[in-house]
């Protein structure tokens, strides 16, 4: 079986669910319109089409557009070893999906993981908190409007949670510019 | 039951009935108490992220009762370094070193996966020249052996047996030498560029690399027979940390802990990425999933690598490293200094990066923790709007609430040595 082949089964399962296939470089994706169904989806991909490994769940946050998150489901399967990735896009406004650690217990982490740097919950998690940032810190690192260097956070017991600072000598780049030319010292505004 | 109701419930949490599975609590928790169960409050204790065994910044919150562990609640991120939010700021080739602090004890595997993965979104990597694939094969099962003898090291020394770890890292020292020799740097190397390496072999690498080969077999032939058929060590890793087949595809274990559990995935197997599918290589399979099938796992794996890297170093076709595309290596350097296309394309590769189309992709490489995977995001140009790392530790390690309750801090120690995670990977 191809991972082509695959998507076409995922999909003439589903009925007009789904977006694509789209394939690039060798890869097919299928997009979910609609993401609330993609517990009942992943759980058709792991019992009917033998996807039993999720190899990552990824997030994008999509600054600007609107839906603003992207939720992406990486999929394998031992029997047949075909790669599927799904992805599904989730709203501002809700910013919360169905859990799917009912299908894989691994999602578990991942899921964790998407909640504490993007900030989308998941309905119906056995233990949603803070994974790699600590209990209480107040905000969502991996968003695109959350700066680089980082933002302090008034959390009691931290020993510090302001950014480390630049030397301030004139030969430092500054980090964020979208090029090396953006990045030049001599760019740097003097403060 | 005939003590049952001479004995009194302490004040405190209940105590939970002891045994190989943790089970919740009961409506009566007197009615479930055995006789010759201990009674009390359960102890919570602090495992880390400053401890001698816990390979690296992990903090495990243990719920105890007496000796063995109830409740078991990793707590990572304590060296997370904010590695994915930094790639939506950097080139792809600026990246490079930051691949090399994932898993830090095997950083020419990462640099390969890493350039890999990049290179397939580019759509070049079946453009790589053959000189790069092979030696970019020989990198990567040098990175492993060096991972599996420190691994293994590291476990031996936590049970009890120090003098691997001292074995293991004689030899890794050659590894350091073999890899400041092509690179410059023991540890953070950055080897690997889009579309090729850095720098060639230089003279003489060849023949220490072989040298190499010679010596590090007695050396895994001399752990083996310190460990193998040792009675305390067989009694301390046998059937402790058994992870069945099931638990280990849901879990998401990739590499020698899936393998450890029977499950036959590898992805230079599945998926052969460079020249792995020309090699004749075997890969080891475990049937019990215990820390012993985990530990002789990845002894055979060293051994199988040692038989890659011979065919490898006999096999080394001539011919350049890099593709010779200007639009991604950057040209050498006579051509920059006196020829103005060139020039143009240094300027373009250092300034704003080796353009890659929009789209995405995800690649996964079979490095010595297990499955790393790269999935990048791309809206065009030189950096990528999305980095994801499938860290393989991350994922491992997740296993531990699972796995930890019913065995004691002793057999913790042990398990912890045999799931060989590196928290640099784990929290990124």
């Amino acid at each position: 079986m191809t991972p082509l082949e695959l998507a076409r089964k995922m999909e003439s399962r589903f009925g007009g669910l789904f977006i694509g296939p789209a394939e690039f470089r060798g890869e097919v994706t299928l997009e979910l319109r609609d993401p609330e169904q993609i517990a009942a989806v992943c759980a058709v991909a792991k019992g009917e089409l033998g996807c039993d490994l999720l190899l990552d769940i990824s997030s994008v946050d999509n600054y600007g557009d609107d839906p603003r998150w992207t939720v992406v489901y990486e999929l394998y399967g031992l029997s047949h070893a075909c790669h599927l990735r799904l992805m599904t896009r989730v709203s501002e406004a809700s910013s919360e999906l169905p859990t799917v650690t009912a299908v894989w217990r691994t999602a578990d982490w991942h899921e964790r993981e998407i909640y504490d740097m993007m900030g989308i919950r998941f309905r119906g998690h056995p233990d949603l908190r803070r994974i790699l940032m600590w209990e209480g810190y107040p905000h969502f690192p991996l968003r695109k409007d959350f700066p680089l260097a980082g933002k302090p956070s008034e959390t009691p017991g931290v020993a510090f949670t302001r950014a480390a600072p630049m030397e301030g000598g004139p030969f430092v780049t500054v980090p964020g510019a979208p090029d090396a030319i953006g990045r030049e010292p001599r760019v740097r505004q003097p403060d | 039951m005939a003590d049952a109701a001479a004995r009194q419930p302490a004040a405190g949490p209940q105590s939970q009935p002891t045994g190989p599975v943790a089970a919740g609590h009961s409506a009566d928790p007197a009615a479930d108490e055995e006789p010759g169960e201990l009674l009390g409050e359960k102890m919570v204790l602090n495992m880390g992220p400053s401890h001698p065994s816990t390979h690296g910044v992990l903090r495990i919150v243990l719920e105890l009762d007496g000796e063995i562990i109830t409740k078991a609640t990793p707590d990572v991120g304590y060296l997370h370094r904010g590695d994915e939010k930094i790639a939506e700021n950097m080139t792809y080739t600026q990246f490079i070193p930051y691949t090399d602090r994932l898993d830090y004890l095997a950083p020419l595997a990462n640099n390969v996966a890493y350039a890999l993965a990049v290179e397939k979104l580019l759509g070049i990597d079946r453009r790589l020249t053959p000189r790069c694939q092979t030696i970019r094969v020989i990198c990567c099962e040098l990175a492993r052996i060096s991972a599996h003898l420190l691994g293994l090291g590291a476990f031996a020394m936590d049970v009890g047996a120090m003098t691997v770890f001292l074995l293991a890292f004689t030899q890794r020292e050659k590894i350091y030498d073999l890899c400041e020799s092509l690179t410059g740097a023991r540890f953070t190397t950055s080897y690997t560029r889009i579309g090729g390496l850095s720098r060639d072999l230089p003279p003489g690498w060849i023949d220490q690399c072989r040298a190499f080969c010679r010596e590090v077999p007695s050396a895994i032939g001399e752990i083996d027979q310190l460990l193998t058929r040792n009675r305390i060590w067989v009694d301390r890793t046998r059937d402790v940390g058994v992870i069945s087949r099931e638990d280990a595809i849901d879990y998401g274990l990739t590499g020698p802990n899936l393998r450890a559990s029977g499950v036959p995935y590898d992805v230079r197997k599945a998926h052969p990425y460079l020249i792995y599918h020309q090699l004749d290589f075997d890969v080891p399979l475990g049937s019990a999933g215990d820390c012993y099938d985990r530990y002789l796992v990845r002894m055979e794996e060293m051994r199988q690598s040692v038989r890659i890297l011979k065919q490898c170093l006999d096999h080394l076709p001539d011919g350049p490293v890099n593709i010779p595309d200007g639009k991604t290596v950057l040209p050498p350097k006579h051509n920059v200094l006196t020829r103005m296309e060139e020039l143009i394309h240094q300027f373009m590769l250092v300034t704003e990066g080796v353009n890659a189309p929009p789209g995405q992709i995800y690649f996964g490489a079979e490095n010595p923790k297990g499955e790393l995977g790269f999935y990048i995001h791309s809206r065009g140009g030189g950096t990528p709007y999305r980095l994801k790392i499938r860290a393989p530790s991350f994922v491992n390690l997740s296993i531990l609430p699972r796995l930890l309750p019913g065995h004691t801090i002793s057999d913790t120690v042990a398990l912890l040595g045999s799931i060989d995670f590196v928290m640099g990977e784990c929290d990124r």
